[in-house]
């Protein structure tokens, strides 16, 4: 069980005057689950490049994989050597079935090949069954879910007799028992002898998974850890750099005025009976998993999917938002879950996201935009916001996923909101950067805006909010103060002991 | 397989079973032996550009330009033929071999010029169009040697009874092509690989699949299907015509999408791009016999393609 699978001495990388990698020296076992972390721009994902042969390492780089040395790796010869990733998107084939997804692999061969049906339903029906999964084989892959998907990226590694498995941030779009039983998966492949190297920033996770822990920081490796020797604390302090202390939030806010108010608010199918009130400068949690109705009342509130039933009160005031162009003109921003789909433009300059919402106010005279006016904006939300970019005129795909957020949130502010709703704002986003947006909510929060965070994640919800409502299929189940429970026990909670599946 | 039918090919099937009977009934001439051939005859270039447009849009890709290749390939064989002689099997070799060189050439300029294939192949539809023009000045051909001109049925014979029998080219290299596009996309990695691309094109990239060559030969493919089909239409008509092909690119890709091929890529079947064609002409016919006036007949066909689409789109919505 001692033996390495894959042994890396001095590997660097540069781009330009930019140092990826710093000679790096990485190994992992046969047979184990490795996580490696580290923060985004840590070198992780140069580090997985070179592994799967995509980049080539800087010369005097060493890679010995089954006792065979190498100076680099092609693709080909990664594969050949029975690596295998599954890439964050899963790269896998909408309009194909499973079976033929689980296949793909084998139509790379050249020449003109006939296809056997046969043999690809029982390779695939076969892999199925190595892997202990449930899927069907006939079914499109584009029918089936995040989780199911990410299953038959497993299973077509495994059909190829990958030794080493790489998965980069595999759980970042699964709800909690989706991981679980991903991490079953996990558990089976390593009883059959398949490593695995599990590339991740979610601190829990690592420390349930994993075996070992490589950290990179900065293209350094910090160190190899066994998971019995670190914690959570400790793990977050190797990747960072920094400590950082969490809080509850303890003021009371029922006082206050109240902003929004809810009551009874219903959508067949979606959600029922929601009830509650967010007052000035509160920072709400609603606390639930993906599927617990959370997105689809957080459209509501946003006038985007009207509610059968119910009322909701601004400032006292009933509203009926036909749009969410009228919740915008009522002060209401939206934070959406998936930045990258429906938060922001990526193609699109930082300088035209930050200020999408505001274009009317930013015309001139002659119903142009003020060019020096949108400049100032943008500045403005930058410093603010402590946004790093080298210029505002680049894409905003070229930024971190904790910068893109802040683009995301920057052009909300913008529009000077009463009501902030955020959903699911820190995923993807690493440890620093989910920090620095916890602390702009609390300034925001100071500046007595109102806003609701919508998360899974316990930390996140604990530490940040004034109260906590816990959504469960569709109701509010329970509310209480952040110092009404631990960790643990919002953990339980919000998992809710299986009723979920 | 099954699983298909019961959606949406299916759907077409009764559609144009619908459509038969209402035409038999309704008028007199429809559905008889001579109209339906005749349809068919019509129809089967039609058909065939069809088969090539449905590995085209599978593959994630559009072409706009097969027209101009067609009728390309019809005056360089024409001439080749006239000046040269030769016989049927070298009008298609080189009609097909310049269908062929011509889709490539759009291969190449879409992979190395990343540029939309939609953009390219109008613009390379206006650059082979225009060359032909330039160079024909727009002549039409006729003067066809005999050889050719017979040549438009085979297994021909005259029964005892005196009455002519004879299958007509045409139809059988439309069936030849819907069998052999319907192999290469169900039966060789290479028709499975390029499902795979208009499914997930990065997604194929990193599987290891060679990208310029599945794009070389989608273009080449439907090059040179419009290329021996191109001969095929001179048989029927006895003419080369500057504007005989060209401007009914989106009739093509309006049948093989009614055949529930999918302009986003990785959709498509041999069967429903068949059923697509058919509808399409039976429409067609059928409002001619009927005497339909033919200023409703594209209004007609526009909206049978919204309904097609619309149902495509509300069944895979279903689905999800």
């Amino acid at each position: 069980m001692n033996e390495e699978i894959l042994t890396m001495h001095n590997i660097s990388k540069n781009y330009g005057g930019v140092h990826a990698l710093k000679s790096v020296d990485f190994s992992i076992k046969k047979g184990e689950v490795h996580c490696l972390v580290g923060e985004n721009g840590s070198g992780k994902s140069t580090l997985i490049k070179i592994i799967s042969g995509v980049v080539r390492p800087e010369k005097g780089a060493e890679i010995i994989i089954n006792h065979q040395r190498e100076n680099y790796l092609t693709p080909i010869k990664s594969i050949q050597k029975g690596i295998q990733v599954i890439y964050q998107d899963l790269s896998v084939f909408p309009n194909l079935t499973v079976g033929e997804n689980i296949f793909v692999n084998y139509y790379t061969k050249g020449g003109i090949q006939w296809v056997d049906w046969k043999n690809i339903k029982n390779v695939a029906r076969e892999t199925i069954k190595k892997v202990k999964v449930n899927l069907d084989f006939n079914e499109t892959v584009g029918l089936l879910s995040i989780a199911d998907r990410q299953l038959v990226a497993i299973c077509r590694a495994i059909a190829t007799n990958a030794q080493l498995i790489i998965m980069d941030e595999p759980t970042s779009s699964l709800a909690r028992h989706e991981i679980d039983a991903l991490f079953s998966v996990i558990q089976q492949l390593r009883s059959a002898g398949i490593t695995v190297l599990f590339v991740s920033h979610k601190l829990d996770e690592v420390m349930e998974i994993s075996e070992r822990v490589t950290v990179l920081r900065d293209g350094s490796k910090v160190g190899l850890f066994k998971r019995t020797e670190i914690d959570d604390k400790k793990l977050s302090y190797l990747m960072t750099g920094k400590e950082f202390v969490q809080k509850k939030l303890s003021e009371k806010v029922e006082n206050r005025k109240a902003l929004l108010e809810v009551k009874n608010l219903s959508k067949k199918n979606e959600y029922k009976d929601i009830n509650f009130k967010l007052h000035q400068g509160e920072i709400l949690g609603i606390a639930g998993m993906i599927g617990s109705g959370r997105t689809e009342l957080a459209f509501s509130l946003f006038g985007m999917n009207p509610p059968n039933y119910g009322q909701i009160l601004l400032e006292g005031k009933q509203v009926h938002f036909k749009s969410n162009e009228s919740a915008i003109e009522a002060g209401i921003g939206y934070v959406p879950e998936d930045r990258i789909e429906q938060g922001l433009i990526m193609e699109q300059t930082i300088k035209n996201n930050t200020t999408v919402t505001i274009f009317e106010k930013l015309l001139n005279h002659l119903k142009m935009i003020d060019q020096k006016k949108q400049q100032s904006t943008v500045q403005h939300w930058i410093n603010t916001l402590s946004i790093r970019t080298s210029s505002i005129e680049n894409p905003v795909k070229t930024l971190s996923g904790g910068n893109q957020q802040k683009i995301v949130l920057s052009k909300w502010l913008a529009t000077n909101p009463k009501i902030l709703i955020l959903d699911s704002p820190t995923v993807g986003v690493d440890i620093a950067a989910k920090n620095s947006l916890y602390q702009i909510m609390r300034e925001l929060s100071q500046r007595n805006i109102g806003i609701i965070l919508i998360s899974d994640e316990v930390p996140e919800i604990l530490y940040n909010c004034h109260y906590i409502l816990l959504m469960r299929k569709g109701r509010i189940v329970e509310t209480f103060q952040p110092e009404e429970v631990t960790e643990k026990e919002l953990n339980d909670k919000i998992i809710g002991d299986g009723q979920d599946e | 397989m099954s699983k298909m039918f019961k959606k949406f090919e299916f759907f077409l099937f009764l559609v144009i079973v619908a459509l038969i009977v209402f035409f038999a009934f309704s008028t007199e001439n429809f559905f008889t032996w001579e109209n339906l051939l005749d349809l068919l005859i019509s129809y089967s270039f039609l058909g065939i550009m069809a088969a090539g447009m449905l590995v085209v849009l599978i593959s994630g890709g559009i072409d706009l330009s097969f027209t101009a290749i067609a009728t390309v390939a019809q005056y360089i064989m024409a001439i080749t033929i006239i000046d040269y002689s030769g016989n049927l099997f070298s009008a298609f070799l080189v009609a097909g071999i310049i269908g062929i060189v011509l889709g490539g050439t759009n291969a190449f300029l879409i992979y190395y010029l990343k540029a939309p294939a939609m953009i390219i192949t109008i613009a390379t539809l206006n650059l082979f169009y225009g060359f032909t023009i330039f160079i024909t000045r727009g002549k039409w051909i006729y003067n066809f040697p005999d050889w050719f001109n017979q040549s438009h049925n085979v297994f021909s014979f005259t029964a005892a009874d005196g009455t002519y029998y004879g299958i007509p080219l045409p139809v059988i290299l439309l069936v030849l092509v819907f069998i052999l596009t319907y192999i290469i996309l169900n039966y060789t990695m290479l028709g499975r690989k390029i499902f795979a691309m208009g499914g997930n094109i990065e997604a194929a990239r990193r599987a290891g699949f060679n990208i310029l060559g599945l794009t070389i030969f989608v273009y080449s493919y439907i090059g040179f299907l419009s290329g021996i089909g191109s001969v095929g239409q001179v048989l029927i008509l006895h003419s080369v015509q500057p504007n005989a092909i060209v401007g009914r690119e989106l009739e093509v890709i309006a049948a093989t999408v009614l055949g529930g091929a999918s302009l986003a890529g990785g959709a498509g079947s041999v069967l429903g791009t068949a059923m697509g064609v058919a509808l399409l002409a039976i429409v067609w016919n059928g409002l001619i016999i009927m005497g339909v006036s033919s200023y409703w007949h594209k209004l007609i066909i526009g909206l049978i393609i919204i309904c097609s689409v619309g149902i495509n789109a509300y069944n895979r919505k279903r689905k999800a």
